[in-house]
Parts: structure tokens; C-alpha cells; sequence
């Protein structure tokens, strides 16, 4: 089991910001006395910070939705428990391993130094049976992030939990009640089935295709029956679905909300008037989820754990890895819904907001699943009057052009000082560009017009009615710690071969491919071109990715950072910390199958 | 200066074929390395070069025929990772205690290209009739507007070449009620009496059937068949007083791991 150790003095440190008390959290635990508590949870923070914790991974068995495994836990249940930091601190976290296979914890989001990052081959060589490692690195940053396996499948079964980091100064967020809403599936199918099924048929769990029987309903909504037929014909020649929203679907996944199936309704109280801030993580494996809570407005007010300007929204879009922290304060004695619906709309997660235990709160229909567009396939945004204004402008000062103004210069003077760009106003800047990814056994596309969909909230969301948040809307509350501009511009396209189910970057899969390398303290911008129709969700391990979302200085720092179809976006990374750091798509499967990179700062 | 001049002449090279190009010179920053990085305890942290087994009968079926009923099959399994693979086939009908047009091929399988994959290997011709081995070489995939299509040519250990052209299509009529049309052809460039084999385009076994996908891996049907010989091969199969040609009503299973 797992238990904060006590061994300095927590009730010193502690530093409750507000009137929310342990009283109030510890008020609400009696709701864990619900059959199923022992394996899943509360979502209730612990009520104090601890710089010294013992985590046991061990196998439990566990049934959920009639769905049983007997999966690998941290601390017996799924997710594993709420570890409570404070900014400032040195932890120290012990991990016993009582598996019969090697495991790890690795700290999503977290500015560790590299050897204990968790990642085994790259930070150590994994945890051994019957072995116990600590973990011990100081904590230079709060906010809400996630800890999971990077062994094997492990996290794909359950081996995850949440970290809630107190900030070192008072918390401008800190709210009457305070809980971790954890997302995730479940399911009895074994991710290597799961894998092998994909291979086999990449639309194995696709179970909501363009039919004979929708075809009516999509000539009407098309028009005519010759543009649904058109639109169909387009798709079938280039060999691909505008159905494939997801590679795996709720014809296996149970969504989750903190460990609790939809049915099993996990509950949050309030007391009306309160304000009650929600820490969404993303702890799924292969899902994006859209969130809302019909009657409430959030307020989004932290991002990948660091605080942004307050965005009021009524829906947002969490990528497979990120986290979004937001504020809501329910009015009424009444029960609220908190509905997460996969992106697919195959299933959702469910819990409740509720002034009592018990409550119900009507959940609302699902949404059509989303349809993937020419934009998606990186034909640029066809709309009249929106393709110019849309495309990504930053191109111009990108290494592309650059390099062919080189070129240029060579024909002209056929001079090796016409290389020189010192007498060019733009600042000297190398840059890595594949160029155009090869058409090849692991790529079976290429986005020839991607465009900047920063300001989409994604595909399946745009003009819904409904205020939902986008990238854009993420401004930082103070600015960047490095305003350096970038001396170096890596430019990296996101590919893959969904009838193969092979995936990479650059047309390469991982064991194809080489380091890429940083100079320590250089600065660096990372642009990525998706030339697959999925949304990746790129997670740099050990340095921040700072978005570049038009918002200046104030660029949002995150771990995690969704790539959508057909478009192209840069973010800027200080390699500020020596070693060796995985970097990939956190879909798992899609890591798994080739879309890693190692990054090796030296 | 020799070697000057061979330098000059190669730095116009390069200088007028980028020019030529008139293309940035492309560098990845996740190039390849000559040396490639040690993993602590030479763990690697993508397992993206797995292999994997499958197997599928596309056909499994009885052909119903007052007389009696033909039992067919038409199978085929694979082992291996993303680039190379063992494939083997395998098909045959049973009729009437008789096993014939048995096609059993071993082939080497090479990734080529987003959807095809080259083939490469043996096919014997084993059943009740006369054995006959052959080498064989051809492509498989998936062509434009996803159709599966497989083409192999064939050359006999007596010299003699064939070929087979097979596709299909999957009609889906709902995500599991699947109509699939499926054809496969057979071409000889010399006669084989003994195997009911005529010059030129020699026999046709072609369905259409109608799949429900209870399980992805599952999926019972039913069908019209037809199976029969053209041109030579026909006259041949008149002369040895067998059928020539039926169309058949039939029940399956298409089934795979």
C-alpha cells in the first residue's frame, strides 16, 4: 500500500491557502465506503503534501464492467493513489517492484534529471523483480500532473495515477473543493491482442464505417447522393476511412472517471455557491476525450500544470496525456453531470457533481461522431474566404524558404560566399528539415498544404454551438523563463501507414531512425507536420514544449502537445537539462509501433 | 592539379545539380547514425520491430449441388514483422470423395510499398490428380478504391508457365453485413489434361457472398459460387465426361486468427 510518510512533521508544512480544510475533504470520504472503493478512487487529494512515499507495483485483480484483469497496479488499485508534492521539496519516492517483470514509474510532465525519469534503457535500467528503487529529485514546479509505467504495456492495463504538486507561493486557484478527475479505459483484452488485431485490421474496433444503410443519411446531409458518392469514391481511392477517428474503440474500452465505470457514477460534492476546481488528466491509452458539464461553465485555469490565463468554456478537447485544471462553481442545490465523451463517441466517462450522495444528473446525447475532411488529409482548409487566413504564415520565416533562397543564391553567383546569410536581416538559424516525407512502406500519405489549426478546438467539436476551448486561447500568467529566440528549427513530420500499422516520424519507425541531438542550452524550435489523418499527442520527456500559439512571451508550457491532422505547429524547448529523453506519440500504440524518438542532450 | 581539377569539376558538380534541383538540401534531424546509441541494459524503448501470426479462411464452405455437395477451402496464414514475411496458401475442393484443384504455395513476402507486397516461392499442385510443382513470383495488395488483387506467374518443373489473378471487394452493407464479390483466375500456357488444365485462360472460381461479422474473427455466410473451366480446359473436362461448370448455392464460414 501506499501512505505519506510522516517523518517531517507534515502538519508544519502544511499550508492550507483557504478556508478548504481537511475538514471539507475528509467530509467527503465516507462516499469511498461504496462497494468498489477499494479499487478505484476517490479522487480526493490527500490532505497533505509529502516529500516521502512508498509505492508498491503489484498485480491485482481487478473487474470492472464485467471486464476483468489482472492488472499491474501501483498500490493495489487502478488508478493508483493521489501523490501529494509541494514545489521546493526534494521527494523521494520508493517503488517496489512485486510483479514478475521489470517495471517503472515515470513522472509525466515533471523536470526531473534524466536517470530519474523512469524511462528503463534511456533514465535506468528499469526496476527488477522483488526490487526497490527510489526515485529522489527536487521539485521546481507545481501544478497537476500524472506518474505511469514505461514497461511494456503496463500503463496501457493500469499502472497510473495522479500528482497534484502544491505551488511554493499561495495558490490563485485554490478553490472550497479540490479533486483529481481521472480518464481512462479499461478493458479485458490484452494490449499485445489488442496490437496484433490492429495489424491484422487496422479498423478492427471500427464499428461506425460509411455503409450502404448510412448512405441515405450522408446524401442528405452531402446534398445530393452523387457528393456523398463522390466524397466516398475520394476516400476509397486514396485507401482510407474518414470514419478512422480511432484505432481502438469502446467496442472493448469501458471509459473511466477516476477508476469508476459510467454506471458506477463517481461523485464529488459541493455545497452550492462553492467554487470546486477539477483536475482533469488523461490517463487513457488510445482515447481523447471532449468534456463538459451540461449547465456549469468552466473556467480553465492551469494547462499541463502550469497556471494560463482563466478561459471560460463550455467544452474542452483533452489529448491521450495532458492534463487541464479548471474551475467551476455550481449554483444550484442540484446535480451536475461531468461527461466525457471518447472522441469517436464509441462511449463515455461519467461522474457527478452533487450537493449530496447519491444524486443523478441527466447525461446529455452523444454527439455525431466527428468525419474526417480534406483537411485532414493536409489538403489545407478548402473553405471560401478561410484558406489564406489560415495558412501557417510562420512558413515564411521557416528554414524551408530560407534554404531555398540559398539555393537560389548559389545559381546566381555560383559562389560559396553567396552561403553566407550574415547580410540578411533574419537571424542565423540551422535548420533540419527532411523535406517532403517519402511515399513508402511505413507512410502512406503526405499533407501537401498543411495549415495551422491551432485556433481548431479539433475535428468534431468546430461549430457546435458550444464555446470550446482551442490552443490558441492558452496564454501563460507570466512570461517564458528563456525569451531567446531559437538558433536551430527541427522540423519533423508526423507519418504513418494506417493499413500496415506502422507509425513514425519522417517516414522512418524508431529502430530505423537516429538520436535526435541537442547542444545543452540551446534553444531550440520543434515543427511538426502531421501528415497522417490521426491527432498525435507528442510528449517531450524532461524540457518544456512552449507552444507557439500567437500568444508572444506568454507561450503556454506544455508536456504534452496534440498535433492535428494535416497541420503543421512549432514550439520552442530549452535543452537545458543534460541525458537522455524519450520523445513520442502518447498514443501507446502508436509509441510502440515505431513513433519514438531519442532526444539526447549533451 | 589533377587533383584540383577533379575537386573543381566536383564542386560544379554539386553546385549545378543543386542548382538544377533548385531544391533546399534536406538534412533530418533523426537521421540515421552509423554508430547507433546503447540503452542502459540494452532495453529499447520502442518494441517496433515485432512479428506477428496470422491466419485466415477467406473460404470454408460447402457447395451445395443436388449429386452432392462440394466442400471448399481457401486459406492462407503468414509470420512476420513489417518488411518480410512466410506466407503460405493453401486451397482445394473435395468433391465427391476427391480432392481436386489443391494449390498449396510457400512464398517469401516483401513489403514494397504502402499497400503491395512481392511474392516469392513454390506452389505444388497437390490433390487427387497428378502433382505438379512450380515456381512462382507476384505481387499482392491492396489497389486503388481498396480492392484486394493478387497476381502470380508461375514456371513449371517442366518448363511450362501459368498464372493466377485473383481479387475481391467488401461491400459493407452494414459495420458487420458484408457483400463480397471475389473472383480468382487461372491461365496456362500449355494444355495439362491429367489436371484439367487448358492453353490460355484455363478456369474461374469466383463467389459473392454475404458475410455477418458476429465477431471480427467470425463471420458465418452464405454464397453463390460458381466454379468451371473456359475455352480449352472446357472441352478438355466435356471429353472426361465431367463437369464443366455450376453455379452452386453455398454456406461458410469465413473465419482467422
Amino acid at each position: 500500500m501506499t501512505f505519506p510518510s510522516r517523518s517531517r512533521g507534515g502538519l508544519t508544512r502544511r499550508r492550507f491557502v483557504t478556508g478548504l480544510g481537511a475538514g471539507s475533504l475528509l467530509a467527503s470520504l465516507p462516499r469511498t465506503s461504496h462497494a468498489f472503493s477499494s479499487k478505484a478512487s476517490s479522487g480526493i487529494i490527500p490532505p497533505m503534501p509529502s516529500d516521502r512515499w512508498d509505492l508498491k507495483i503489484g498485480h491485482t485483480r481487478i473487474s470492472l464492467d464485467g471486464k476483468t484483469m489482472h492488472a499491474p497496479t501501483a498500490g493495489g488499485t487502478v488508478p493508483g493513489p493521489i501523490l501529494r508534492w509541494k514545489q521546493g521539496d526534494t521527494v523521494s519516492i520508493n517503488v517496489t517492484n512485486t510483479l514478475n517483470e521489470p517495471t517503472s514509474i515515470h513522472w509525466h510532465g515533471i523536470r526531473t534529471p534524466s536517470n530519474m525519469d523512469g524511462v528503463p534503457g534511456m533514465s535506468f535500467g528499469g526496476i527488477a523483480p522483488g526490487e526497490t528503487f527510489t526515485y529522489r529529485f527536487k521539485l521546481h514546479q507545481s501544478g497537476t500532473y500524472w506518474y505511469h509505467s514505461h514497461s511494456g504495456m503496463q500503463e496501457a492495463m493500469g499502472l497510473y495515477g495522479a500528482l497534484v504538486i502544491d505551488p511554493r507561493r499561495p495558490d490563485p486557484n485554490a478553490c472550497d473543493r479540490d479533486y483529481v478527475i481521472f480518464l481512462g479505459e479499461w478493458t479485458d483484452v490484452m494490449p499485445d491482442d489488442i496490437v496484433s488485431n490492429l495489424k491484422m485490421q487496422d479498423d478492427y474496433y471500427v464499428f461506425r464505417q460509411r455503409t450502404a444503410a448510412s448512405f441515405p443519411k450522408e446524401a442528405r446531409e452531402a446534398g445530393s447522393a452523387g457528393a456523398a458518392l463522390a466524397d466516398r469514391l475520394a476516400w476509397s481511392k486514396m485507401r482510407m476511412a474518414a470514419t478512422d477517428i480511432a484505432d481502438v474503440s469502446g467496442a472493448i474500452y469501458t471509459y473511466t472517471l477516476n477508476g469508476h465505470a459510467p454506471d458506477m457514477n463517481w461523485s464529488g460534492l459541493f455545497r452550492p455557491g462553492e467554487k470546486v476546481r477539477l483536475r482533469f488528466i488523461n490517463g487513457s491509452t488510445m482515447t481523447f476525450f471532449d468534456v463538459r458539464i451540461p449547465g456549469l461553465e468552466m473556467l480553465v485555469v492551469q494547462a499541463d500544470g502550469n497556471d494560463i490565463e482563466p478561459v471560460p468554456v463550455d467544452e474542452f478537447r483533452i489529448g491521450v496525456a495532458e492534463t487541464y485544471d479548471v474551475i467551476v462553481q455550481p449554483k444550484d442545490e442540484r446535480a451536475y453531470a461531468i461527461f466525457a465523451q471518447s472522441e469517436d463517441r464509441t462511449g463515455y466517462a461519467r461522474g457527478t457533481l452533487a450537493p449530496r450522495e447519491g444524486m443523478i444528473a441527466p447525461l446529455p446525447p452523444m454527439d455525431p461522431r466527428p468525419v474526417r475532411t480534406m483537411v485532414d488529409m493536409g489538403m489545407g482548409n478548402m473553405k471560401p474566404g478561410e484558406s489564406m487566413k489560415d495558412m501557417d504564415m510562420s512558413g515564411d520565416m521557416s528554414g524551408m524558404k530560407m534554404d531555398g533562397d540559398m539555393a537560389g543564391m548559389d545559381m546566381h553567383g555560383m559562389d560559396m560566399k553567396g552561403m553566407d546569410m550574415s547580410h540578411m536581416a533574419m537571424p542565423k538559424m540551422e535548420v533540419d528539415d527532411p523535406g517532403p516525407p517519402p511515399i513508402n512502406v511505413e507512410n502512406q500519405m503526405r499533407a501537401m498544404m498543411p495549415i495551422d489549426r491551432t485556433g481548431s478546438p479539433g475535428d468534431g467539436l468546430e461549430n457546435n454551438g458550444r464555446r470550446v476551448l482551442n490552443y490558441k486561447q492558452l496564454r501563460a500568467t507570466r512570461p517564458g523563463a528563456d525569451l531567446r529566440p531559437p538558433t536551430r528549427e527541427i522540423i519533423l513530420h508526423l507519418t504513418g501507414n494506417m493499413e500496415r500499422y506502422i507509425w513514425g516520424m519522417n517516414g522512418r519507425k524508431f529502430s530505423e531512425s537516429g538520436p535526435i541531438r541537442l547542444k545543452l542550452g540551446e534553444r531550440v524550435r520543434f515543427t511538426l507536420i502531421n501528415d497522417t489523418m490521426m491527432e498525435h499527442p507528442i510528449h517531450l520527456h524532461g524540457l518544456w514544449s512552449e507552444l507557439e500559439n500567437g500568444q508572444g512571451d506568454y507561450r503556454p508550457y506544455k508536456h504534452t502537445i496534440i498535433s492535428q491532422p494535416g497541420s503543421k505547429l512549432s514550439y520552442l524547448v530549452t535543452a537545458d537539462t543534460p541525458g537522455m529523453w524519450a520523445y513520442h506519440c502518447h498514443l501507446m500504440y502508436h509509441m510502440d509501433l515505431g513513433m519514438f524518438r531519442t532526444v539526447i542532450v549533451a | 592539379m589533377k587533383h584540383a581539377l577533379s575537386l573543381t569539376a566536383l564542386s560544379v558538380l554539386v553546385l549545378s545539380s543543386t542548382a538544377r534541383a533548385d531544391q533546399p538540401v534536406y538534412h533530418a534531424a533523426d537521421a540515421p547514425e552509423a554508430t547507433p546509441v546503447v540503452y542502459i541494459g540494452n532495453i529499447k524503448p520502442s518494441m517496433d520491430q515485432g512479428t506477428w501470426l496470422h491466419g485466415i479462411f477467406n473460404q470454408l464452405e460447402g457447395r451445395y449441388a443436388p449429386g452432392g455437395t462440394d466442400f471448399r477451402w481457401d486459406g492462407e496464414a503468414w509470420f512476420g514483422g513489417d518488411y518480410n514475411k512466410i506466407w503460405l496458401k493453401s486451397e482445394g475442393t473435395l468433391e465427391k470423395g476427391r480432392l481436386s484443384d489443391g494449390d498449396h504455395e510457400l512464398l517469401y513476402t516483401r513489403a514494397i510499398s504502402p499497400y503491395w507486397n512481392l511474392q516469392g516461392g513454390v506452389r505444388m499442385d497437390l490433390d487427387d490428380g497428378p502433382t505438379r510443382t512450380w515456381g512462382a513470383f507476384g505481387i499482392e495488395g491492396l489497389a486503388l478504391y481498396e480492392f484486394e488483387f493478387g497476381a502470380t506467374a508461375y514456371v513449371s518443373d517442366r518448363g511450362r508457365f501459368a498464372a493466377r489473378i485473383e481479387g475481391s471487394y467488401d461491400f459493407l452493407l452494414t459495420n458487420r453485413l458484408i457483400l463480397q464479390p471475389q473472383a480468382e483466375f487461372n491461365l496456362y500456357t500449355k494444355s495439362d489434361a491429367g489436371r484439367q488444365a487448358g492453353a490460355g485462360l484455363s478456369d474461374v472460381d469466383a463467389g459473392l457472398r454475404l458475410r455477418y461479422e458476429l465477431w471480427r474473427k467470425f463471420a458465418p455466410y452464405v454464397a453463390v459460387t460458381y466454379s468451371g473451366y473456359l475455352t480449352q480446359a472446357r472441352r478438355i473436362a466435356r471429353d472426361q465426361h465431367d463437369d464443366t461448370g455450376s453455379v452452386r448455392f453455398s454456406l461458410g464460414v469465413r473465419s482467422w486468427f
